[in-house]
């Protein structure tokens, strides 16, 4: 027994020094350090500044269309208690839902020096409610019997799965395997942001419309009684049914505004890069990666993790062949629950 | 068709007969029930070989062949999630990675004219058996990779972890020319024992066998390959009911049902989870290995998350996780759909082209919404699958 005291004091060590490696700011000191690599090895293999600097810039503007698929993701996971891998397929239902609109509108002359005309704002406008009615009666026919069922959170997970491979074979079905543009060889005007630094007045656009969304709904969460109420059923979902939280009605703001999100999402990432029906299985991954490394289930942690997760995408493609790109965020996200396994935002454990 | 074709075909099919039989057969002496089985599979079979037109017979062996390899797979995915509640929606990493090590050790690099068309990383020209063995143990090694940064993280974590490793495997055989040609299909995988349906027999097996065999075409080797697949099966279905019922498989389904209380009772869940992922693992990496060296050639296309993992989730689900009688059971059936579907989209034809002319050359996708809502279907009504799980008794000491 004379040994306890000091076994205890090198467990206590121990411990001290597991949750100092496992806090808030190693996760910082870890992306830090992957961002100084990437300089290092950037200089070794000859990749120069400037061009690191522009797929940077890249990455802070795939970041944006990231931001508002993980934002939906994660009100979902955070008012429902459910990861929903059917999210990336809504975001394509959104960008072909916009194909559809955009082909009852007629063309208008592109504006403002972009590369697409007025019609491509109203179908934005009009996609966005559309995706997230399409997710609430998605969730009516299939997450709320299970709901109601009280079934685990994995069944959740699976019937998720099942609307994910549902959707795709249906726009499959429609519109066929191939890709497809919202403006079919159309001229993509670009200008330069900073010397040598080219991006085209689009992907500004997509930033814009971005932040503009991502501020509307903090608005909403913040500001509103809905959003209120949405942020009481996230923190105790017991508690806000029996406070009075009508919460069948907060489910559905959930699911028309992250709907309305991964329309956006979907409409704005298909202008920037093509239609296809596998585009949101595929965008998935850095999606959950960034909801992850923020801590799933919030807000602004999915905000910085798709801030990460876009500037990883875009600057691995200096290294290796661009196709990883969803690869690198994957193996971001490894690394970083590795570290901190609650991410970000989480609380210590 | 003559006599010795006859027999011939009859004692191959037997084999999946009496190993199904061995199986199924219950109660009596070891003895009677395999003497039984016996004379049971090859009586079936040769009234299968008699009455059947040669052309259907064909097609159902065929049936039984991919509806056997899937059974595999699921099985493999019964372990991680039916008994440990390990939610892998990665299975086609380790369906590709088992067929691609696979086809690596067993063909050989090729040289001269063809090397400009076909590049790999190595190649052994070992035998099958070899190359199983191989797939099954590259897929394994792959699992303890994945699973140690994720198997302690919760559930949703992991699959997620699981889609990354499924979608990367992927990227690396689309991309690495090197490795395994890439984009390009890899061919010229041999077929295990396909030397019995050629004129000049085997070289390393007795003269009588190779006399028995002879009178088999090329055309007939689909009779030889699904009673390796069978065996296959049954010695991985025998191995994992018998773990099951291990003090092992019961600290799976402690794991599962309670973390907490297995860990209390002094179980170290996370080697338990790890032991079960790994396991499963090796069982998809055989079925790789087993699928592809039907279909001799192999590429990315193959292991899509649509065919690769989610029709191996539907197998199991409808099967009934937890029960490996079950994954059988669920593999064939959703097999039996899917080819069935096929017919169906056929027949529609007409039909969908007066909808719209681009609709009948879409019509695979017709056969994944069917599945897709298979699937919400079995979820939201019949989570148990159709052989639920049973009572698991532990085998007594004897």
């Amino acid at each position: 027994m004379t040994e306890a005291p000091s076994l205890s004091r090198g467990r206590a060590f121990r411990r001290a020094a597991s949750t100092a490696l496992s806090s808030r700011w190693s996760l910082v000191a870890l992306l830090a350090l992957l961002a100084v690599l990437t300089v290092v090895f950037g200089a070794l293999e000859g990749i120069s500044g400037s061009r690191l600097l522009g797929l940077t810039v890249r990455g802070v503007l795939l970041g944006g269309v990231l931001a508002l698929g993980a934002l939906g993701i994660t009100l979902v996971f955070g008012v429902l208690k459910m990861a929903n891998f059917a999210h990336g397929d809504y975001m394509t239902t959104g960008a072909y839902l916009g194909l559809v609109v955009m082909a009852l509108l007629p063309a208008g002359a592109p504006v403002l020096g972009l590369g697409f005309g007025y019609e491509f704002v109203v179908a934005l406008i009009v996609v966005m409610p559309l995706t997230g009615l399409v997710a609430y009666g998605l969730d009516r026919i299939t997450f709320r019997r299970l709901r109601r069922r009280r079934a685990a959170p994995v069944m959740m997970a699976m019937a998720a799965l099942g609307l994910a491979f549902g959707v795709r074979s249906i726009v499959y079905m429609v519109f066929g395997a191939d890709f497809t543009f919202y403006y079919q060889g159309a001229a993509r005007p670009v200008v330069e942001l900073l010397p040598g630094l080219r991006v085209r007045t689009d992907q500004l656009f997509i930033l814009g419309a971005a932040v503009v969304l991502i501020i509307l709904v903090y608005l909403l969460l913040e500001r509103t009684k809905i959003g209120k109420a949405m942020r009481a059923m996230a923190d105790n979902a017991d508690l806000a049914r029996i406070s009075g939280i009508a919460t069948e009605r907060v489910v559905f703001w959930t699911w028309l505004i992250s709907g309305a999100l991964a329309g956006a999402g979907g409409m704005l990432y298909g202008l920037d890069v093509q239609l296809r029906p596998e585009m949101g299985w595929w965008l998935l991954l850095p999606l959950f990666a960034a909801v992850i490394l923020g801590s799933i289930g919030h807000v602004y942690g999915a905000l910085f993790g798709a801030l990460v997760m876009g500037i990883v995408w875009q600057v691995s493609s200096a290294f290796v062949n661009p196709a990883y790109g969803p690869a690198a965020a994957f193996v971001v996200m490894i690394l970083a629950l590795l570290v901190r396994p609650q991410g970000l935002m989480g609380g210590e454990r | 068709m003559n006599d010795a074709t006859f027999l011939a075909r009859t004692v191959l099919l037997g084999v999946p007969l009496y190993l199904l039989l061995v199986v199924v057969l219950r109660g009596a002496s070891a003895v009677v029930k395999h003497a039984v089985a016996v004379v049971a599979g090859l009586g079936v079979a040769a009234l299968l070989v008699l009455v059947m037109p040669p052309g259907s017979l064909s097609y159902i062996v065929t049936f039984l062949l991919m509806g056997s390899v899937y059974a595999v797979i699921t099985l493999g995915l019964n372990v991680q999630w039916g008994y440990t509640g390990l939610f892998n929606i990665g299975v086609a990493a380790f369906f590709a990675i088992g067929a691609f090590t696979s086809a690596l050790f067993t063909t050989l690099e090729p040289t001269g004219a063809m090397a400009a068309f076909t590049q790999q990383a190595f190649g052994l020209g070992a035998p099958f058996w070899v190359g199983l063995l191989a797939a099954g143990l590259v897929a394994g090694l792959l699992a303890l990779v994945v699973g140690s940064p994720t198997l302690r993280l919760r559930g949703d974590y992991l699959a997620i972890a699981t889609i990354g490793i499924s979608e990367l495997v992927r990227l690396v055989f689309q991309n690495e020319r090197w490795l395994a040609n890439g984009p390009q299909p890899l061919r010229g995988l041999p077929q295990p024992l396909s030397c019995l349906t050629s004129s000049n027999g085997c070289s390393y097996l007795p003269d009588f066998i190779n006399t028995f065999f002879a009178p088999l075409s090329p055309r007939d080797y689909p009779y030889v390959y699904v009673a390796i697949v069978a065996l296959v099966l049954f010695l991985v279905y025998m191995g994992l009911e018998r773990a099951i019922r291990s003090p092992w498989g019961r600290v799976l389904r402690a794991v599962r049902e309670d973390e907490d209380s297995a860990a209390m009772s002094g179980k170290n869940v996370a080697a338990f989870r790890m032991q079960a992922f790994v396991v499963g693992a090796v069982i998809m990496g055989i079925g790789g290995s087993l699928y592809a060296h039907y279909v001799v050639a192999i590429d990315y296309g193959h292991f899509d998350p649509l065919y690769g993992t989610f029709l191996i989730w539907v197998m199991l689900m409808l099967g009934g996780s937890g029960n490996n009688r079950g994954a059988v059971l669920g593999a064939l059936l959703v097999w039996a759909i899917w080819t069935g579907a096929s017919f169906l989209v056929d027949a529609m034809r007409p039909t969908l082209a007066s909808i719209s002319p681009d609709l009948p050359q879409r019509g695979p996708y017709i056969r994944f919404f069917l599945i897709a809502l298979l699937m919400l279907f079995i979820v939201l009504y019949r989570p148990r699958g159709v052989l639920p799980e049973e009572k698991v008794v532990s085998l007594a000491r004897d």
